[in-house]
């Protein structure tokens, strides 16, 4: 396919490779942000290619997997408790809520959907104006047009049957909290290339200038990652913290002005809660009090118990890049994908998702356990 | 779930009471429906990022080949600054 296949090259990723063993003097540290980063890497054996200076860490930018856990409990309150028709992106469907996650309150009779759009749940809550229909609006800034759009096209038709349950988050005041944390390892970013689409470089100008870290805004093919990873490494050696795009095919500096305007019409800024991490401050969007009437939230009274996390999952320091999946205890073995114990190994941009499908690290662990 | 990826704009119409543009995008074959209204200005024969339905840009075509000569411009750069390192400095005493 066009503008794909062609950054799959191998052989374009192997000149990249040479060039980046004779750039690289020192051990750096670099964190991918983006769970679609991380799949890609782990994917295509890149982690296991790079030289040995070169560490990844991967950062917490997988929506599905730092969702609380409330709301997916109240998602499932609202198709069993309230009878609505509850839309989902697909890979919020195994996450494990509390008591179930949204698969298994479908098998329990409950009216949940997989869409691949927003704008098809408009279009479900055209059709059937006698049922309310909730749509499970999760994502980083990327999706947040789209999940803006169905509430404007909503209000535009008048259907008030229509309303989202929203858990969007915000990457850079994410990076703050990585960087702000005293474990933190990080030397480098590759920040979201379809993150940085929608809203374009001018937020990570100042995390760039205030913790002098280069920031690199990366695609998802090895051939952009090893680009991404390259321009990081030479600012680095230089000694140098800019904010840099690789992805110049899809990211302009400014970012996508009808996006950003929409965004800003639709949404205001509020403190989100980062399953696993913490409470970051003014890290997600809610809907502004013109658009209360399509907040789940606010139409339909949730009161639901606090839930318990999984106390031995360590998904937040993974998130944060001090850990390594294989360094959990349930890794492998209590926690699998069928049996996740913490929402990293649900989604398959989730860190410990990603290691247990494609590395041989669990072969070399039953090697090890063998021995 | 944040994937988006690039496909070509093969025709245009709206929707939604006329209000909407919307595109049939093909991927490699797979065609699906994309709203246009973030990128208004993307015309057939485009290629656009789609992500959960909604194009968010339209593909640069010549920076798209960026990433195949960065790497012949870095080495020309480093070529001439090695050859600056070996010229004769203003003074001539190099
Ligand atoms: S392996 Fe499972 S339990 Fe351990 S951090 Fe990952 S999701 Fe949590």
């Amino acid at each position: 396919m066009k503008f794909l296949s062609e950054y799959r090259d191998p052989e374009v990723v192997a000149r990249y490779l040479e060039r980046l063993r004779a750039t690289v003097r020192h051990p750096w540290t670099i964190m991918e942000v983006c769970g679609g980063q991380t799949h890609s890497l782990v994917k295509n054996g890149i982690l296991d290619m790079l030289p040995k200076e070169i560490t990844m860490v991967h950062g917490p930018g997988c929506p599905v997997c730092v969702t609380p856990l409330e709301l997916i409990d109240k998602a499932i309150w609202l198709a069993e408790e309230k009878g609505v028709i509850l839309c989902s992106f697909g890979d919020m469907l195994r996450v494990p809520g509390s008591k179930k996650s949204l698969l298994e309150a479908k098998a329990d009779g409950a009216d949940i959907r997989i869409l691949y759009s927003p704008l098809e749940a408009v279009r479900i809550a055209q059709e059937n104006p006698e049922r309310e229909v909730v749509f499970f609006a999760v994502g980083f800034e990327t999706t947040a047009p789209a999940n803006a759009l169905s509430v404007v096209h909503a209000r535009r038709m008048g259907l008030t049957n229509y309303s989202i349950l929203v858990s969007h988050v915000l990457v850079p005041p994410a990076i703050e909290a990585i960087m702000d944390d005293p474990d933190t390892r990080v030397n480098a970013f590759l920040a979201a290339g379809h993150v940085c689409t929608i809203m374009g470089t001018h937020e990570y100008e100042p995390l760039a200038q205030r913790y002098k870290v280069p920031i690199v805004v990366t695609g998802f093919e090895p051939v952009d990652l090893m680009q991404g990873i390259l321009m990081a490494v030479q600012q680095l050696e230089k000694g140098e913290a800019r904010v840099e795009i690789q992805y110049t095919r899809m990211v302009r500096p400014e970012g996508n002005l009808n996006a950003r305007k929409l965004i800003e019409e639709v949404f205001e800024p509020t403190d989100r809660w980062w399953r696993g991490i913490a409470s970051i401050p003014q890290s997600g969007y809610r809907l502004r009090d013109e658009y209360a009437a399509w907040d789940a939230e606010r139409k339909f009274a949730v009161d639901l118990p606090a839930a318990q996390e999984e106390a031995s999952c360590i998904a937040g320091d993974i998130m944060k890049g001090i850990k390594k999946p294989h360094e959990c205890p349930n890794f492998g073995t209590r926690c699998k994908p069928e049996t996740p114990l913490g929402a990293p190994m649900v989604s398959s941009e989730g860190a410990c998702a990603a290691y247990y499908h494609f590395s041989n690290l669990i072969n070399e662990m039953d090697q090890v356990a063998t021995e | 779930m944040c994937l988006a990826i690039p496909g070509k704009v093969l025709s245009i119409d709206t929707q939604y009471d006329g209000r909407v543009r919307m595109a049939r995008v093909s991927f490699g074959g797979i065609v699906k429906e994309a709203s246009l209204e973030m990128v208004p200005h993307a015309k057939v024969g485009d290629y656009v990022l789609v992500h959960v339905g909604v194009a968010i840009s339209v593909v640069d075509e010549e920076e798209a080949q960026r990433t195949f000569t960065y790497l012949r411009e870095m080495g020309e750069l480093d070529e001439l600054r090695e050859i600056n390192d070996y010229l004769p400095d203003e003074k001539g005493n190099g």
